[in-house]
């Protein structure tokens, strides 16, 4: 980085001639390097070893091609201001030079000697990722690509989720593996700063797989076109310490809560959910509603957001999406009930409580 | 020594007499089997399919400007972006290298037409077909009487989005077709291409004396025939998927979304070197005039442009790092691709020595060169750091490789083109573009282009993924999109001074002459322009550059050549 910001002031700035753009790929380089801390998707900031071991050769390959770039344009340079026409010699043909063999082979065998260094260093990181064998103690989830939602199946756990991703902090011998496929069309899984994305394609199962050492929350989005509202198909993963990632898996592992005996307005939105199309489309643990079409509700209201993490999970957001889905993400798959402001208002209430 | 004889002093034909009339001009554009004219139809037809590509960009930018932005509706952005991407490969990019080929090589090669001028006709006037038919999809995708919509499936169409279940109607059908049309008519004009330089070359030009524009269209229409055929066979088994109810991509039938990307791409990628292949030819003939040197190396050059012709079938599936290749597939293709860098870094240290104790004279067409030798070599470089397997899966299908292409694209072919306008618009059309205006409309692109395409790299490294009509403000990635559209509008008004340009050189350009930029190839030996038999009498020549040899008889180039 100290390369690059000695540079910068020849002038990302003023990239007013193409062979000022030598600054702005600099300045470019530098200014993506400070940008990590305010964009939660750069590759830059890795927190995963796999991300740390791409972000490790992403770097190297930036810097052997600076190299490059800065000798061949800095001889084109050069040549541009040596041998420019000068007043006086517009009559003048230069000596006619039709070729060397000795130069023309050094120039060839130059690149390769980099090609093959280049070539082996990325076979190393391939290796390092795709050829390892699955440790014993990895915890398995399946991932299932919807258009514009994510579906989470933990089948050794029992527990089936949406949209928002739960894994414990882990080690080499503790990986999350994720076995992911698609429900419709291809999309890809795209996490930054946890791995390199993996495509979801329709009758196919590919495997990744993630270690995040630190707790947080990781976000990502589908990176694949897969239509309307790809763009709101966003990924959030939440990487928890072992307790409370058990804690977790514990009430993920209940049926949906059905006794509202307390809660007058709940009870009668559930009636309400159980006797409309919702239930096609819909599942809740424990009801009559199994629909897999749409993300199962069974524990809505422990999730931060809605739609693939298109809104936060509000009552007010809840009742708008619910009412008409398509005024929060155009273009989505599920249609507008027009139910009327009580049902609304008790279906919301009602879908509040699944915690 | 070579024989050019002058070709002045023959009859104007009753034919272009007749062509006066406005009718007859018509008459005469519409049913004409001249090479040139039909370059010149199909560079026509791009550029007003250029304009149409570049309004539907800068809608795409407007509405990319700030995070959340309103602007167009997602149905309405994902129709841009997929006809965006469609027109400027198909109907501009395409049309316009067919163009130039169309005209410069015959006469290139001291022939009077292409070997078949009643295909080449066909072959512009079936493209021109098909992109008429893609546009009509706004009309009629879903029949008339019903809204019209244009294709939204992405350019490379990936299925199984383009099945009857997820794109019912017609739109995805508009496209399939006028691809498969489009394909026929480049068919058609590779064939030619190939035929005339095969066959039709003047007494004296060897293959080892051709123009090395000639030699890389050569290459090219190989390439075309290559990676034609699996696109038009895709679009056949498409279309029978969709209607006879076939299963090769459908996946709910045990269908296999893979083999759509296989085929797509080993058309897809090699599709690329049939464009920048050309911007290579005008290269290889503009750097050397302008720098009053022989191209330095051409045996080399041929050979690098073989090279790449071959190594580019061999390199698609680097546009399938993250399908889950495995570690064995993805390495193959981190190889292959990352060899095709050694010929094309031949090219430029070719054309760099070329210029290397040359007198470099900064006229228009050599500014463009000059600025594409630097792009195409970051453009170059961005695309190694792209076949890394490991970096490409954080950045496949993000902005970077969005800056990437349009780097290789506007950067490289586009300002090849603006250089190859320049180059031989007096060639064509007999008078001289203007230099000043020349200068505004390279300075304005030039700002233009850095200040989107240098920015756009750096919203793909934090993440940003292609083809999304929006983004979340927190992401970070704002004040550089809006960086990436301020540039688009320096671009369009270069575009536009460069239209007013060829509009106004058209009428009051300066007389250009034979042979305005002391040039050495066979077009410049003819008129301005040229007549419709090109030459009087066929030229024979016994060197790379005929007219040096003609215009140096104390030194010529046969003295030296192999
Ligand atoms: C035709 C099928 C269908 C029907 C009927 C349907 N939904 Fe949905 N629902 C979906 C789909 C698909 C999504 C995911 C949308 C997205 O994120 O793109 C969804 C998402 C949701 C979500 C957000 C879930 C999350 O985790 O983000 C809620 C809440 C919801 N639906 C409630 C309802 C209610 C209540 C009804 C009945 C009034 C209903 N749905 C009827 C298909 C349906
Ligand atoms: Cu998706």
């Amino acid at each position: 980085m100290s390369l690059c910001s000695k540079r910068q002031s020849a002038g990302w700035g003023k990239s007013l001639a193409p062979w000022m753009s030598r600054g702005a790929a600099c300045g470019a380089l530098a200014l993506s390097l400070e940008a990590r801390a305010d964009s939660p998707m750069t590759l830059f900031s890795p927190a995963d070893p796999q991300a740390q071991s791409i972000y490790g050769i992403s770097l190297f390959v930036l810097y052997i091609t600076l190299g490059i770039f800065i000798v061949v344009a800095g001889l084109l340079t050069f040549v541009l201001i040596r041998y420019r026409q000068r007043p006086g010699d517009e009559n003048r043909e230069p000596a006619q030079i039709y070729g060397s063999n000795q130069i023309e082979l050094s120039w060839t065998v130059i690149p390769i000697l980099i090609v093959v260094t280049l070539f082996l260093t990325t076979t190393r990181v391939i290796l390092g990722t795709e050829a390892i064998a699955k440790p014993k103690g990895a915890l398995e989830v399946t991932v299932v690509g919807h258009q514009f939602w994510w579906e989470y199946h933990y089948p050794k756990l029992g527990i089936v989720t949406a949209n928002e991703l739960h894994v414990p902090v882990s080690d080499e011998e503790h990986p999350t593996y994720l076995e992911v496929t698609s429900a419709d069309v291809t999309h890809s899984f795209f996490v930054p700063r946890l791995a390199g994305r993996m495509d979801v394609i329709p009758n196919r199962v590919n495997e990744a797989w993630i270690d995040p050492p630190t707790p947080g929350l990781y976000l990502g989005q589908c990176a694949q076109y897969c239509g309307t509202q790809h763009a709101r198909m966003l990924l959030r993963v939440y990487v928890q310490p072992q307790a409370d990632f058990d804690a977790w898996v514990k009430a993920q592992q209940q049926p949906a809560r059905q006794d509202f005996s307390s809660d007058r307005t709940a009870a009668e939105g559930e009636q309400v959910f159980m006797h409309n199309a919702c239930i096609n489309c819909h599942a809740i643990a424990g009801t009559v509603a199994t629909g897999r079409f749409g993300p199962d509700l069974t524990h809505l209201a422990s999730r931060d957001t809605i739609a693939s993490g298109a809104v936060p999970n509000t009552p007010g957001n809840l009742r708008q999406w619910i009412d008409d889905p398509n005024s929060l993400k155009p273009g989505c798959l599920m249609p507008s009930m027009h139910l009327n402001a009580h049902d609304l208002d008790t279906i919301t209430a009602y879908l509040s409580q699944l915690r | 020594m070579s024989t050019i004889p002058a070709i002045k002093g023959v009859d104007e034909t009753q034919a272009t007499q007749r062509a006066r009339t406005p009718g007859g001009v018509i008459h005469e554009w519409l049913t004409t089997v001249d090479h040139k004219k039909i370059g010149i139809l199909y560079i026509t037809y791009a550029l007003i399919f250029l304009v149409i590509g570049g309004v539907e960009a800068t809608m795409i930018r407007i509405q990319l400007a700030v995070p959340d932005n309103h602007f167009v509706s997602p149905q309405v952005y994902n129709r841009l972006f997929t006809m965006h991407g469609t027109t400027m490969i198909f109907f501009v990019a395409m049309p316009i290298v067919f163009g130039f080929g169309n005209y410069l090589v015959p006469i290139m090669i001291g022939a009077r037409d292409m070997a078949f001028p009643r295909l080449n006709a066909f072959s512009f006037w079936i493209s021109a077909f098909a992109g008429v038919l893609l546009y009509f999809s706004y009309l009629g995708a879903s029949g008339l009487y019903a809204a019209g919509s244009a294709p939204d499936v992405g350019w490379f169409a990936y299925a199984p989005l383009t099945a009857k279940v997820f794109s019912p109607g017609h739109s995805t059908d508009y496209w399939t077709l006028a691809i498969l049309l489009s394909g026929v008519g480049s068919i058609g004009t590779a064939l030619n291409i190939v035929t005339t330089t095969l066959c039709m070359r003047c007494p004296g030009m060897k293959l080892s004396r051709m123009p090395l524009l000639v030699w890389i269209y050569l290459v090219m229409g190989g390439l075309v025939f290559v990676t034609i055929s699996p696109l038009t066979a895709a679009q056949i088994m498409l279309t029978l998927d969709r209607y006879l109810g076939s299963h090769f991509f459908d996946t709910q039938a045990g269908g296999s979304a893979l083999l759509w990307m296989h085929f797509f791409w080993i058309f897809g990628h090699p599709e690329v070197y049939v464009l920048v292949l050309p911007a290579f030819a005008f290269m290889n003939e503009i750097v050397p005039v302008f720098s009053r040197k022989a191209i330095f190396g051409y045996p080399a050059m041929v050979a690098a442009s073989v090279c790449i012709g071959f190594i580019s079938l061999s390199v698609w599936a680097h546009h399938m790092f993250t399908v889950g290749m495995g570690a064995a597939g993805n390495t193959f293709f981190v190889f292959a691709t990352m060899v095709i860098s050694v010929p094309t870094g031949i090219k430029i240290f070719n054309w760099l020595a070329t210029m290397w104790g040359g007198r470099l004279i900064f006229a228009t067409p050599m500014l463009f060169s000059i600025a594409f030798l630097f792009q195409f070599l970051i453009a170059g470089l961005t695309g190694i750091i792209l076949a890394v397997a490991p970096f490409d899966w954080q950045l496949h299908n993000t902005y970077f490789v969005v800056a990437h292409f349009h780097y290789v694209i506007v950067g490289g072919i586009l300002f090849a083109l603006f250089a190859a306008f320049y180059y031989w618009y007096p060639k064509i059309v007999g008078r001289m573009m203007s230099e000043k205006i020349g200068k505004w409309h390279f300075w304005l692109f030039v700002i233009g282009f850095h200040l989107t395409f240098d920015f756009m790299h750096i919203p793909g490294l934090l993440g940003m993924p292609r083809q999304i009509y929006t983004y979340e403000a927190d992401r970070g990635w704002g004040t550089l999109n809006l960086i990436v559209t301020i540039g688009v509008l320096f671009q369009a008004a270069g575009v536009l001074v460069f239209v007013y340009n060829l509009v106004r050189s058209y009428y009051v350009g300066k007389m250009a002459g034979p042979d305005p930029w002391d040039a050495w190839t066979l077009e410049w030996s003819t008129s301005s322009p040229p007549p419709d038999y090109n030459f009087a009498v066929l030229p024979t020549v016994k060197s790379r550059r005929p007219l040096w040899d003609l215009k140096h008889p104390e030194d010529p180039d046969s003295d030296y050549e192999l």
